[in-house]
Order: structure tokens, then sequence, then C-alpha cells
């Protein structure tokens, strides 16, 4: 694959409601700090991609409503449904079509003007699931008590995932929940659906992110310090829950197998230096690392216990307090790359990984990870 | 208007009805719940795997499912949550009434996981690998409601 960089991200802080800006508000004040931070004009940017979800946003052709404040005006720009990390895979496509040098990629959700769950439900069949009230939250608790039976994994154990995550919050300016907590505090939090309770589970949460990918010749005329895409891929599984084994992430561990032959990693746990995975609730960022192949199935719980994905240990997983501490839907794995990004250019401040120089960004689409988009990304070309 | 005085404008009560198409399979499906209390469920012919609930296509295969077959009514839970948030009924826009026990079934002869209602019963305790039934509605309309929900059997 020709050589493929990030050359400009951009995030507004998570936050729980931004009542103060609209869908074009978040996207320009966005679009404008990731052209800033690749010191480059909109006249720059050759064509554009649009991450959002029209339920979410109460509007159909939801992605229209932000063209203007991403800087779309005769320039090709096509919309993508689903997380982040798939609207930059297309934008990524694109300049290898050799059409375009530079794509820019936004990914935006509002989470504060719905009812998440009648949203969440509304991804589930019509026809023969919808009318019982699934949810994301029901769904993900049925994949948590799978995935733990399965290796006999307890709740002082996934709870460790959030007592890590909201504390790596606290160096994070972007994060909408840093938290000093205790895996008591997770135990005694009100319990929402066996065995998920309130501080396992992700927040409702408004936000935005915006990367600026270019070809190998504008990164290098552009940017002094482009992170290189060494692998991308993602694969789909079964639509039905029902039809997957929700304890075996298969479709990841076939979307990692992929980028990791893209990116010449034969040993993941050696060659990644940090990972950005997507903790919708504690026990998943266990599970999609298994899926990575960072651990064996069944082993994170034990390697987290250890202290590996600390900041300060061998692998740090979620640095920036993860998705626990924050999740805006469909931007989320937008800010797991622009997180991974901030770590190779050594701008992580208070949890930078000393030296980093390989990363894996993590997003997923649809109930429980039914598809799922992991990034190789590196400092070096 | 005041500094920081931001407006939020509300879309009322206004709703979008759809009428989805139930398709073949599924329409033969939910017959045979109303007519027969009966579970069916489609053979993939390459892979052998059964689908309940039914539907043309395998996707594994990528092969057109042909035959058809009963499958449980008994079957047993193969992952389960009790849902203990104030949730919004999709169908009556009310809120359900909590704890409720809700699950994958996997129906004898069935190779896919059913989702439905799992009753919460102190005697039997909900937990994976208990076998199960479903409890039929007596006046059945051709929904997945014709189900009432799952009773536990030991
Ligand atoms: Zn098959």
């Amino acid at each position: 694959m020709e050589n493929i960089a990030i050359i400009g991200i951009g995030m507004i802080p998570i936050k729980a409601n931004y009542k103060t800006h609209n869908f074009a508000d978040m996207a320009w004040e966005t679009v404008n700090a990731a052209l800033a931070d690749a010191g480059i004009s909109i006249k720059d940017v050759d064509n554009v991609i649009t991450t959002s979800n029209d339920f979410w946003d109460g509007r159909t052709i939801s992605c229209m409503a932000v063209g203007d404040a991403s800087g779309v005006r005769e320039k090709n720009c096509s919309c993508v449904e689903g997380d982040g990390t798939f609207g930059a895979f297309y934008g990524m496509a694109r300049i290898l079509s050799g059409s375009y040098g530079t794509t820019l990629v936004t990914g935006h959700t509002k989470g504060s003007e719905s009812i998440s769950s009648l949203i969440t439900n509304a991804a589930f069949d019509p026809i023969y699931e919808r009318a019982l009230g699934p949810d994301m939250i029901s769904g993900c608790a049925m994949q948590a008590r799978a995935y733990m039976e399965k290796h006999g994994l307890t709740s002082r154990q996934t709870a460790l995932v959030s007592v890590k995550n909201h504390g790596n919050a606290k160096h994070n300016p972007y994060a909408q929940l840093p938290m000093d907590i205790s895996v008591d505090d997770v135990l005694a939090s009100e319990m929402i659906a066996d065995p998920l309770r309130k501080l396992d589970c992700s927040p409702v949460s408004d936000g935005c992110c915006a990367i600026i990918l270019a070809n190998e010749e504008k990164a290098k005329k552009l940017c002094k310090k482009p992170v290189w895409v060494k692998g991308a891929a993602f694969t789909s599984d079964a639509y039905f829950l029902g039809d997957r084994d929700l304890a075996d992430p298969r479709s990841l561990v076939a979307a990692a197998k992929k980028a990791y032959a893209m990116a010449g990693i034969t040993d993941p746990t050696k060659q990644i230096d940090i990972a950005e995975v997507y903790d919708a609730f504690s026990y998943q960022e266990l599970m999609w690392l298994e899926g990575l192949g960072i651990c064996e199935p069944g082993q994170a719980a034990s390697l987290l216990e250890k202290g590996d994905f600390a900041v300060n240990g061998k692998l740090p997983v979620n640095a920036s307090g993860g998705l626990l501490s924050g999740h805006p839907v469909i931007a989320a794995g937008l800010y797991r790359i622009a997180e991974c990004v901030r770590q190779l250019r050594g701008e992580a401040g208070a949890v930078q990984k000393d030296g980093a120089k390989t990363a894996v960004a993590q997003g997923l689409n649809g109930v429980a990870g039914q598809s799922h988009c992991v990034w190789v990304l590196g400092a070096d070309k | 208007m005041a500094r920081g005085d931001h407006l939020v404008i509300s879309s009322g009560d206004a709703v979008q009805p759809f009428n989805y198409a139930v398709g073949l399979h599924g329409s033969k499906f939910f017959h045979e719940l109303k007519e027969n209390r009966r579970i069916v469920g489609i053979k993939c012919p390459a892979c052998g795997k059964v689908y309940t609930p039914p539907r043309r296509v395998c996707g594994d295969c990528f092969v057109e499912n042909k035959e058809w077959l009963e499958v449980g009514p008994q079957g047993v839970i193969d992952t389960f949550t009790i849902v203990r948030y104030a949730f919004i009924d999709p169908e009556t826009g009310k809120q359900k009434p909590v704890p409720y026990g809700y699950g994958f079934i996997r129906f004898d002869g069935a190779d896919t996981r059913f989702q439905h209602f799992v009753e919460l019963n102190e005697a039997r305790p909900i937990k994976i690998g208990a076998r199960v039934e479903p409890v039929f509605a007596e006046e059945r309309k051709g929904t997945i409601r014709d189900i009432l929900y799952f009773r536990i059997l030991d």
C-alpha cells in the first residue's frame, strides 16, 4: 500500500450536553482545530468525509447539515454512517484511488438530544426483536455475562478497567468523567442490567473529532510530524446477535490479523507500544484486547491486575481515559485515532508512553461489536 | 437574548410510523407460531446450520436456506441479563416495570439463539444452561409477543 499519513487532528472536549452548540457549531470548532494542528488551510483539503448517524442526529442525510462548517463547498463530500474509524477508512481509500492528495474526516454525535435506549433499540430487527425492548445496554449485558462465564471472570476484575480509565481521564482535558474511584465504588454503583453496574457503563456524551489524511507527497510537503498508517482493516460479523458467539469477537480477530499483516506485526504484545480500544463497557476493554491478539482469550483481566495496561505499564491501554470517561458514539473511534496520534507525536503529557513508536486504535459498529475497524499507526514510515 | 441563554427546540410528539414487510420466511414463522404454537427453523444446505428465526440466506456460506424443520419448543438459556433500569417500552412509549429477565434461548435442534423475556422465579433462578420453554399468549396475533416469556424448567 502507498504510504498514507495523518497530518492533523482536532477534538473538542467531550461533554454530557453541548447545549451551547448545534452540530455545525461542533464541526466548525473541530475542523478548524484539525486545520490549525496540520498548519494548513481548507484550500489544502481535497475532499471531505463526514460521519454521523441519522437517528442520533434526528434528521435524514444528517451529514449534510455539517457540510458548510466542514468546508465542503465545491469539493467531493461523502458520508459514512457508522463509527468514525470506518469514515477514516473510506477517506484513506479515496486517497489510495489516486484522485485526492488529502482527505478531511469528521465524526460527530450528540447523545444528549434524544433517548439513547430508544435509538439503540432501533438498531435491532423490527420483526423479531425490537418490540421486546433490547438496547445497547441489555445486549452488551448479555455479552458481558457470556464472556465472563466463559472465562470465569468476576465483576471485581472487570471493575478494574473502570477504575483505571476514569483515573487516566484526570490527565485528559477533553474527558467528560475524570474520577478517582475504587473497585468497591464500581461494585457499589447501581445495577443497570446484570452484570453491568452504572460505573461499568460509558456515559451518554456529545462530541466531535476530525483527522486529516494525506498521501506521502502531501504529507512531506505540508506536515512536520506526520503519523503513518501502517495497517488498517475492517470486517463484519452476523447482524443477529443470536447468530454470534457473543464471547468470541471473531470479526475483531479477523480485522486485527489483516491490519497486522499490512503493518508487519507478528507479535502484537511486543511490537505495539500503546492501544486505544473501544471500552463502551468495562468488560469490553478486556475482550477487545484479547480479540486484538494482545493477549490470549481470557487472560486480559489478570494482566490488567498485574498493571500491564496502566499508564506506566508494559502496554498502556486507553491512557486517554477511554470511552468510559466520555463516549460520543460515531466520533468515538476518531477520538481513539487522535489519542494515538498524540502519543506517537510525544504530545500526551502526563500519560505519555516514553518512546511510543507503534499504536493500535480500534473502532466498532453495531450492538456488541458486529463490525470492527483496526488501525495500526506508526511514528516512523 | 441574554448572554449564555441557549435555546433548545423540542420535536414534540412527532412520530414516523413504518410498515415493515416480514418476508416469506418470517411470515411462515409467525403463521406457525400463531396457528399451531410451533417454532420453526430453516437449515443451510451447505453447512447444516439451523437458523431460528428463519431467514433466506446463510451468512456464513452465502447460500439460500431451503429445508424447513420444527425446533424446540424447549431450549436452554445461552446467556441472559436482568434488566433493572427504567426502560421506555418502544411499543407503548411507557416505562416498563423492572426488574425483568431477558436472554438468548437456543431451541432444541437450532444452532442460533433467539432473544426473549425470561421469567424471574426465586425457586428456579435464571442461569446459563437452564432449560426453558415458551409460554404462549392465549390470543395470538402473529407477532413476537405471541410468546409471552420463557419459563424456567429446572
Ligand atoms: Zn451455511
